[in-house]
């Protein structure tokens, strides 16, 4: 149920930077998110949904692009990609990894539309 | 109407962050260690730390925040009664502590007199992970009736510590608890971490980890002096 937590951080990250430029609304925010954070794409969604009403964020779409799972092995150097868990050095079969990519888990960016602006 | 794409790049858990290093800081200046111990419920987080005051406890003054959903004080009646100055957060049904509870929680110990702070998080072996608090280092209590595949099945929350604990050892005659498996997913995650089995009910393997914390308390000390 931490989703709720995320999701208001969210919330406050995209309000922050589009007031900053301006934006009278905005219209899409771009999450990056690695497949090794524990995060549910459907229960963000449905906090969004609950969360942006009332604010210039209402109704903005959230678009989420997952980074897959990629370790290092740590005794022969070779990268390679998990897909079903923890899983030795497919080259050497040393256990001694850590993680390349997949933790990722951010904010992108936020698409926004501005007022015209007077003559 | 003008169309933009504003670039953020920002860590959503940017704010949660920045405050767990305002933590760090109020720690470090009291000159207090923090340690954030993260367990299933059931596991013995706080039988650990009742060991731990009693072994400790001529040495150093600990104190220790619990963390807990539910409006009780279990726990930290437990530490008080151990004689160690404890206070309690409850998080109102939210599943872990994060930096903004912990950060009220702070100016409610007397932090100028403890040198070891406890910090019990919420049973849970996902949403802690998530969430810096700002302590120093993490502490993982796993326990034989848990079952080994643990490290397999909850990955994030084994990666990143910086000790393991493997509670009720003394059980492990009646379970089929494969040890060597179970370490191996530890390894995969942390290869070289420390290593602790013991049982709080029979006392076996406390010395050991008790040791080991009494040593990050004086390199820890050694480190700001």
């Amino acid at each position: 149920m931490h989703e709720l937590a995320i999701t208001e951080s969210i919330l406050s990250i995209a309000l922050d930077h589009a007031g900053r430029c301006g934006a009278t609304r905005v219209t899409d925010l771009n999450l990056v998110i690695g497949q090794l954070s524990s995060i549910v794409d459907d229960s963000v969604q449905f906090y969004w949904d609950i969360v942006c009403k009332e604010t210039i964020c209402e109704g903005a779409v959230l678009h989420f692009e997952r980074i897959p799972a990629q370790m290092v092995c740590l005794n022969c150097d070779h990268t390679y990609a998990i897909t079903r868990g923890l899983e030795a050095c497919p080259q050497c079969e040393s256990f001694h990894v850590r993680v390349h990519a997949g933790e990722e888990f951010r904010l992108e960016s936020i698409e926004v539309e501005m007022a015209e602006r007077g003559l | 109407m003008n169309r933009m794409t504003v670039p953020v790049v920002e860590e959503i858990l940017s704010a949660n962050d920045s405050l767990a290093a305002l933590n760090r800081q109020k720690l470090d200046d009291a000159r207090v260690l923090g340690m954030n111990i993260m367990a299933s419920p059931g596991a013995g987080k706080t039988s650990v730390i009742l060991r731990t005051i009693e072994a400790l406890k001529e040495q150093l003054q600990l104190g220790v925040v619990e963390g807990d959903t539910a409006a009780v004080t279990i726990d930290a009646d437990k530490v008080i009664m151990a004689g160690m100055p404890a206070v309690q957060i409850n998080t109102g049904g939210q599943c872990h502590l994060d930096a903004v509870m912990l950060g009220k929680a702070l100016p409610a110990l007397p932090l100028d007199e403890i040198d070891l702070l406890i910090v019990e998080n919420v049973g849970n072996l996902i949403c802690p992970h998530s969430f810096a608090l700002g302590t120093h280092f993490n502490v993982v209590i796993a326990s034989v009736p848990e079952g080994d595949d643990k490290p397999y099945k909850y990955p994030n929350i084994y990666r990143g510590i910086d000790a393991l604990i493997l509670n009720k050892m003394d059980l492990l005659p009646y379970i089929d608890f494969n040890e060597a498996y179970f370490r191996r997913g530890i390894e995969i995650l942390n290869p070289g971490v420390d290593y602790f089995p013991l049982s709080c009910t029979t006392g076996e393997g406390v010395a050991e980890w008790a040791n080991w914390m009494m040593d990050r308390v004086k390199r820890y000390r050694s480190g700001l002096a």
